[in-house]
C-alpha cells in the first residue's frame, strides 16, 4: 500500500460569499414590498339618529352627482371631471360675492351623491379633486404652495409644535376653510 | 536632509473577509424589519390612485378591509366581496369584526381605530357604501381609502 502524504487542507476561497449574500439581500429588497399606507382620509358621520334635520340654504350646498356611467352633474349642469376642482374652489371661496355661490367658506357644504353602480375608481377621482380644491384653498390661505401644505399635513412631528408660525397658520386655515363634505346615501339606479 | 530612499511599498491588500458578515447583517435586518404579509388576499386588489394623500399614523391602530372581485370565481362568484382577516364575509359581520379589532387595542386607544379600505378599482360603490354603513353602525368612524400616489 502506498502511503499517502498528509496534504494540507486547502483553504476555502470565501470571496464569493459576499456575492451570494448580496444576491440574497437584493432578492429580499425586491420581493418584500414596503407597505404603502397612504390614502384619502375621511371621517364618517356618527350612527343615524332620529330626526336630526339640518337646514341648509340652497345656495350654500354644492351638489355633485356621480352616476353609474361616471358622468358628473354639478349644480345641475353636466361637467367634465377636470373642471370640478376649479368650480368647487369658486363655489367655496366665492371671491366675487356671487349671489348663486356660497355665502362664505364657513357655510359651504359639498354634497356628493353616488349610485350603487358607480365605479369606485371614479368616486375616488372625484373625492380627490374635491379634497384638492379644499387643500388648494387652505394652502392659499396660508400663503404656501400645495406641495408644502401636503408635506406639513403629513408630518405629525412638525404639527406638534403648536407655537411655530406655520402651524398656527395651518390651524387658522383649517378653521377658516373647514372641510365639509357630506355623502348622501347612494341611489339604486344602476347595478 | 536625511537620505532615506523610500522603497515603493506594495499596497497592502484590503481584507474583504468581513464583507459577507456585513452583508449578512443587512440581510437579517431587512428580513426582521419587513413584515411578511400575514393574510392571503382572496380578492382582486388594485388600489386606485390619488394625489391628496394622508399617511396612516400609527400602524397598530389600523385594521384592513379588502373589497374586490374574488380571485376564485368558481367558488365565490364574480361579484365584489368583502374580506376580513382570512374570510369573505357579509357586510352584516363587520360590526362584530370591528369589536374584535378594538379588543386587541389598548383601552385608551379604542376610539382611535382607523379602518383602511383597500378597494379594487373595478368595485362598485354599492358594496363600498354597505361597508361604510356597517362601520358607522360599529362606531369606527375614521376611514382611509387606501390609494397610491399619482406620478405626474
Amino acid at each position: 500500500m502506498a502511503k499517502k502524504k498528509q496534504r494540507p487542507i486547502p483553504e476555502i476561497n470565501a470571496s464569493s460569499m459576499a456575492d451570494i449574500a448580496f444576491l440574497l439581500l437584493i432578492f429580499f429588497l425586491v420581493t418584500t414590498t414596503i407597505a404603502s399606507d397612504k390614502g384619502l382620509a375621511i371621517l364618517l358621520p356618527p350612527k343615524k339618529q332620529d330626526d336630526v334635520q339640518v337646514k341648509l340654504k340652497d345656495r350654500n350646498v354644492f351638489t355633485v352627482l356621480l352616476n353609474s356611467n361616471s358622468q358628473l352633474l354639478v349644480e345641475e349642469e353636466l361637467m367634465d371631471i377636470n373642471n370640478i376642482k376649479e368650480e368647487a374652489k369658486k363655489f367655496i371661496s366665492n371671491p366675487t360675492k356671487n349671489e348663486k355661490l356660497s355665502e362664505s367658506p364657513l357655510e359651504a357644504v359639498v354634497s356628493l351623491k353616488t349610485d350603487r353602480g358607480t365605479k369606485y375608481e371614479a368616486y375616488i377621482r372625484v373625492m380627490d379633486e374635491l379634497k384638492k380644491a379644499y387643500n388648494e384653498l387652505r394652502a392659499e390661505h396660508m400663503g404656501v404652495t400645495l406641495q408644502k401644505f401636503l408635506e406639513l399635513e403629513n408630518d405629525p412631528k412638525q404639527l406638534e409644535d403648536k407655537e411655530a408660525e406655520i402651524v398656527k397658520k395651518y390651524e387658522a386655515a383649517k378653521e377658516a376653510i373647514p372641510y365639509r363634505l357630506s355623502e348622501a346615501e347612494p341611489t339604486k339606479v344602476g347595478g | 536632509m536625511a537620505k532615506f530612499a523610500k522603497k515603493p511599498k506594495p499596497l497592502p491588500q484590503i481584507s474583504t473577509a468581513s464583507l459577507p458578515d456585513i452583508v449578512f447583517m443587512l440581510l437579517f435586518f431587512f428580513m426582521v424589519t419587513t413584515t411578511m404579509r400575514e393574510q392571503d388576499i382572496l380578492v382582486e386588489n388594485r388600489i386606485p390612485k390619488a394625489s391628496q394623500l394622508k399617511k396612516l399614523e400609527k400602524k397598530s391602530l389600523v385594521s384592513y378591509v379588502f373589497v374586490g372581485k374574488p380571485k376564485d370565481v368558481a367558488k365565490y362568484g364574480g361579484e365584489p366581496r368583502i374580506q376580513l382577516n382570512d374570510a369573505l364575509v357579509d357586510p352584516k359581520q363587520i360590526p362584530l369584526w370591528v369589536a374584535q379589532e378594538k379588543d386587541k387595542l389598548d383601552e385608551a386607544e379604542r376610539d382611535k381605530i382607523t379602518i383602511s379600505l383597500k378597494v379594487d378599482v373595478e368595485a362598485k360603490m354599492g358594496v363600498v357604501s354597505d361597508v361604510k354603513e356597517q362601520l358607522r353602525e360599529a362606531n369606527a368612524l375614521k376611514v382611509n381609502y387606501s390609494s397610491g400616489k399619482i406620478i405626474e
